[in-house]
């Protein structure tokens, strides 16, 4: 059972996921649960694979127009919740 | 709302259901985008031509 | 506002919008290793048997391995015939998935001794699908041939035995088996398994029985009815989104046709086809040996091109329950003679009822490829391993490369 969605924590794209470019986002393929995400925007794409750069995914977000944060933190929790994206494991967790 | 693409599904079944969802969504909506879904799960076993 | 229903209808023309521009690959398709095979089930849609003197070398599949690699598909249906009768089945199956593509590959159960089930169970990104079309042996073997259903059950007590879990047990719904949908969902519970239930198609030898197996109508309502309470528990590889008419529930799955759009076949001779149920050359997209391999027939095939602007529909298109089924199957009216911008020949409205009348007249398409075991003796009703008639049909890898 995956831990609730925080944006105030760190997250990154688990290592487990292949993500694979398509002309409407991407496809994210978790092989140890053999889940499969249709990600239907590149800007979460992109967004996804810069998690791992940021301190927190509420900072991640600061570049996201204020009126589709909403959108983008329902779908990285959804990603969470399938073990897609995980919590940033790191000596020195400050959330933000 | 992706609401073009509904012109290629134009039957009456697919009519009527979103004539609901636009009742649906008007109360929402001004962003309209909060009902967006940017991430959608199939199962790997969800796609007809594989036997 | 609940999340159902609206997000079903919401779902479905958004990928549909998706899919015209081409997927950079398959999300996964089937890719048969050999036609050759030690049964011969009565409904084969690949009227597999013998082996093909011009099946891909080891070093050929290799290659395409690679190539599945490089466009980063994510998991390859392995099958046939019976793909474990290749020698090099194991090597094959381990350099696949040290180059990170996931494997499932569905078997007889003919190889999967005590030995090799410990071996797949200690294996990460290996499904293993047991094929059985019969919850008694009776039922099973007058289909698949007598001694196969002893052959899987031995197989998937190897498998339970070797703390495999979840392998797939796959069914192809008959006229025969329906009845017997809760047993096969104790047969798949006993061993640890999950259930997948798929729709039997007038497909390579499945032309010959197709109108004396299919379910009929009663019974199609049935695996609808059975298939909603039993939710994302049984597997149905998509392959009754037909039935979706039935009822305001819609099973899980994309529900629509996915070949040359999300999936696709490779044959053992390294022809590509939009799908394992149309292997015909209507559905041919092209070789992967020819020039730039399969990658070039993904993206380039004007089968494909086709098979992903079509907005499908035609003659359904003014029925109200054709946001359910989509049309239904390409290869199931293909091979039953009807149009394919009609109904389709199992109609859940019964649509397709009248074209099969006027179909029955002409002369059906048939599969151009046929590895069927040449027959030395004609069993009426009770389909047997053949008795090979050459070396190469007792040893289908007789002729070694």
């Amino acid at each position: 059972m995956t831990a609730p969605f925080e944006p105030a924590r760190g997250y990154r794209l688990n290592p487990a996921v292949a993500l694979r470019p398509e002309p409407f986002g991407a496809l994210a393929y978790h092989f140890g649960t053999r889940r499969l995400s249709f990600l239907k925007a590149p800007d979460l794409v992109d967004l996804v694979r810069g998690l791992g750069n940021h301190r927190c995914v509420s900072d991640a977000l600061a570049t996201v127009p204020d009126g589709r944060r909403e959108v983008y933190l329902r779908a990285l929790a959804a990603l969470a919740a399938s073990d897609m994206i995980v919590p940033q494991t790191s000596t020195s967790e400050v959330p933000c | 709302m992706q609401q073009d693409t509904r012109a290629d599904r134009s039957q009456a079944d697919t009519a009527s259901r979103s004539a609901d969802i636009a009742d649906d969504r008007g109360i929402d909506d001004d962003s309209g985008i909060t009902e967006e879904l940017l991430v959608e799960e199939v199962s790997i076993d969800g796609m007809c031509g594989v036997y | 506002m609940t999340g159902g229903e609206p997000q079903q209808s919401e779902r479905v023309p958004a990928l549909v919008e998706q899919f015209k521009g081409g997927l950079a690959a398959p999300i996964c398709l089937t890719w048969e290793w050999t036609y050759a095979c030690n049964l011969a089930c009565a409904h084969c849609l690949s009227s597999s048997g013998r082996r093909d003197p011009d099946e891909l070398t080891t070093g050929e599949m290799m290659s395409v391995v690679d190539e599945l690699r490089a466009m980063q598909v994510f998991y390859v249906n392995v099958g046939g015939g019976e793909p474990t009768v290749r020698p090099d089945f194991w090597e094959l199956l381990d350099y696949a998935v040290a180059s990170q593509v996931g494997v499932k590959f569905s078997t007889n159960g003919l190889r999967l001794d005590a030995g090799r089930a410990r071996r797949l169970a200690g294996t990460d990104y290996v499904d293993v699908q047991i094929s059985l079309d019969g919850a008694s042996r009776q039922v099973n073997d007058a289909v698949r041939g007598h001694g196969s259903y002893d052959m899987a059950l031995r197989a998937m007590e190897n498998l339970a035995e070797a703390g495999m879990a979840d392998f797939k047990i796959s069914v192809v719904m008959t006229r025969h088996n329906v009845c017997q949908l809760d047993d096969f969902a104790r047969i798949a519970d006993r061993f640890g398994a999950q259930l997948r239930i798929t729709r039997l198609r007038p497909s390579g030898r499945g032309a010959d029985v197709w109108h004396e197996l299919h379910p009929t109508a009663e019974q199609q309502r049935e695996i609808y009815s059975w298939l909603i309470d039993h939710g994302d528990r049984v597997l149905t590889g998509d392959s009754f989104f037909h039935l979706n008419a039935l009822g305001a529930t819609t099973i899980p799955g994309l529900n629509l046709c996915g070949a040359g759009r999300v999936v696709c076949l490779i044959d053992p001779v390294g022809d590509v086809y939009a799908c394992p149920f149309a292997i015909h050359d209507t559905f041919k997209a092209g070789s992967l040996r020819s020039p730039g391999g399969f990658a070039e027939v993904w993206r380039s095939a004007p089968l494909f091109a086709q098979l992903r602007t079509e907005t499908s529909g035609g003659a359904c298109r003014s029925c109200s329950a054709f946001s359910s089924c989509q049309g239904g199957c390409m290869a199931a009216k293909f091979f039953t003679g009807l149009p394919l911008d009609g109904p389709d020949p199992e109609c859940v409205k019964g649509h397709g009822a009248s074209g099969l009348t006027a179909a029955a007249g002409g002369g059906l398409p048939r599969a151009e490829k046929d590895h069927s075991h040449h027959r030395r003796a004609v069993d009426v009703g009770m389909p047997s391993i053949r008795v090979p008639a050459k070396p190469c049909d007792s040893s289908p890898l007789a002729v070694t490369t």
